[in-house]
């Protein structure tokens, strides 16, 4: 049951051979077993969980179930649930109890999903390995020595460990593609403003995107459809048609179901700074692509490199100014001894923040003071113009674009803790979709093996153009038809 | 531009964060490492190029100006960390 798809879970639940309840508490009792170890989920709440199962057993039983009704899903801790300690993996809302519910909330309970918990992340989505959140690093299940990747490495352990049957995640430098590819499962960051960032704390709001983190293209395209769609509350949410994204997925069988399409390979992504194990699983990816009927088109995105300046420079700011809401006053930490006002700001943010959070704030707050916007902010914007034209110039020339989603495999907790540039460079092929605003997504290619002799998850990066994710989850779902992948659970997790 | 702990003090005071004179130098430390990594930035002509703020090219939407939400004042302030007859309790700001 753990590891079938989200369409064999609704055809169970619909036939009545297995009760949303018992569906619900068969992973909470797996969470219960196994989330001591890997730290996935930071919140449960069994109470309201099962209750939210029984609904969705009594709506199945009047003949009212959508897609979706029934499934027990994880909610990585960014979104706000009413009534759920809601607290982004920081100090700052340990004891917050969101009074509403995000977009993205609402959305699953109006299809009747149940909330299996909320998922660890990276404080404020603030990091690439999880490993900055308040409550703890997050194993990742292939092994236990590494790191999940971030910041959705929670809901990115409780897909891999089957701790949940699919998760939400949020990606604003590649926090839904890289953990996707470090633990091997099939991730999609939306075009920008295709789902609603109502209720998701807000971390750069010019490149937050929430989306689907699941075991396969066909369930990404289930969880996509449930949480797109135009929001007001949003300013930046995108006024058009609703679209079915599995539409297309029953086509993408016979011998060459991609026959005449482009795949864009940029010359950057396969540069230095890539391991040499990934480029081999990657090559080995789009040979099977060649198989499936695409063809291969040599392109450059000249300015990717120039993307993580950028991108430490924009995504700051934004979190700077974003941040400047945890004041000690409305809601959130505030210190227990302070002298004034301004005390009180000052001892609250410095104990109610972590290191990696102070650091960008600090950074942002630097980029914005008098005399530096122009040389920093608004140069970076510029340039930000010229990521993006790159992309623009690119798919002139092909439908899609391929490449690896990390650099490398997951490496060990602590490996980079130390040093933040290090850090930071594990989304050398990630952030540049993000500025742009375009989708991506990673599916799982292939296994690398560790100096240590560890088969570690590889994922392929698959980038759209802006509202191609229909097209782009059929090029994820051809390949998994003729490879598995993605069907692959790590040893003692099956 | 090479940053100095007088720097990273002034800034943190803008942040309205706190911070020792040993976390300074260890901020110091690691602020210099990512401004480093930015000035990369600096090697760029951008002479005429117009700034992106958003990847959409939309503009902001207006909406009728009517009541969208009822007053949850007893819920919200339910979870602030200290209020009294409805209102925020702060220290006092004026003598």
């Amino acid at each position: 049951m753990i590891n079938s798809s989200l369409k064999q879970l609704g055809q169970q639940l619909a036939s009545k051979q297995v009760s949303s309840v018992e569906l619900t508490q068969a992973y909470l009792q797996r969470m219960a077993q196994l989330n001591p170890t890997i730290n996935a989920y930071v919140t449960i709440d069994e109470d309201k969980t099962l209750a939210q199962a029984k609904a969705a057993d009594a709506r199945i039983a009047a003949g009212n179930a959508v897609p979706l009704t029934g499934i027990p899903l994880a909610q990585k801790d960014i979104f706000c649930a009413k009534g759920w300690r809601t607290t982004c993996s920081s100090k700052m809302l340990e004891t917050f109890i969101s009074p509403y519910d995000a977009h993205v909330i609402s959305q699953f309970d109006a299809a009747g999903a149940v909330n299996l918990g909320k998922t660890n992340m990276d404080e404020f989505a603030m990091g690439s390995s999880n490993e900055t959140s308040y409550f703890g690093g997050v194993k990742n299940p292939w092994d236990f020595d590494r790191v999940p990747g971030g910041s959705s490495g929670g809901s990115a352990a409780a897909v891999a460990a089957r701790l949940c049957a699919a998760a939400t995640g949020t990606d604003t430098g590649g926090s839904i593609r890289q953990p996707a590819s470090l633990c091997g499962f099939t991730g999609l960051k939306p075009t920008y403003g295709l789902v609603s960032r109502y209720g998701m704390i807000a971390f750069a709001s010019s490149l937050d995107q929430a989306g689907p983190m699941a075991k396969s293209a066909e369930d990404c395209a289930l969880m996509l459809n449930v949480m797109a769609g135009f929001d007001e509350r949003d300013s930046t949410s995108v006024n058009r048609q609703k679209e079915d994204y599995t539409r297309g997925l029953a086509s993408m069988t016979g011998d060459q179901p991609l026959k005449g399409l482009r795949i864009g390979l940029p010359k950057e992504y396969f540069a230095e700074g890539l391991n040499a194990d990934v480029a081999k699983v990657i090559e080995t990816a789009i040979a099977e692509y060649k198989k499936l009927g695409a063809e291969i088109v040599d392109i450059s995105l000249p300015n990717n490199n120039l993307s993580i300046p950028v991108y430490y420079v924009l995504a700051p700011a934004e979190a700077s100014s974003n941040l400047s809401r945890f004041d000690g006053v409305r809601y959130g930490h505030r210190a227990a001894e302070y002298n004034d006002l301004l005390d009180m700001y000052m001892k609250s943010r410095a104990e109610g923040f972590g290191a990696e959070v102070k650091r960008r704030i600090l950074i942002g707050t630097y980029v914005l003071s008098a005399g530096y916007y122009d040389a920093y902010y608004l140069k970076a914007q510029q340039i930000r113009r010229l990521i993006a034209q790159d992309f623009v110039e690119a798919f002139k020339h092909c439908d899609v674009i391929m490449g690896p989603a990390a650099p490398s495999t997951a490496f060990k907790a602590g490996e980079k803790t130390s040093d933040p540039v290090a850090m930071y460079l594990e989304d050398l092929y990630t952030i540049a979709v993000n500025l742009a605003g375009l989708p991506g997504m990673s599916v799982p290619a292939g296994f690398a093996q560790s100096p240590d002799g560890k088969a570690l998850p590889v994922g392929l990066q698959i980038i759209g153009n802006y509202f191609d994710e229909a097209r782009m989850l059929e090029i994820g779902h051809a390949y998994q038809q003729v490879t598995d992948w993605h069907q692959r659970v790590p040893a003692g997790l099956e | 531009m090479a940053l100095n702990l007088d720097d990273i003090k002034r800034i943190a005071h803008l942040a309205r964060i706190e911070v020792s004179d040993t976390e300074a130098q260890e901020t110091l430390n690691k602020l210099s490492g990512i401004l480093g990594l930015i000035e990369q930035m600096q090697a760029v002509d951008t002479t005429g190029i117009v700034p992106m703020s958003h990847s959409q090219d939309v503009t902001q939407r207006l909406r009728e100006d009517v009541v969208t939400a009822t007053n949850q004042r007893e819920l919200f302030q339910s979870i602030a960390p200290a209020t009294q007859d409805g209102l925020y309790l702060v220290p006092k700001v004026i003598e």
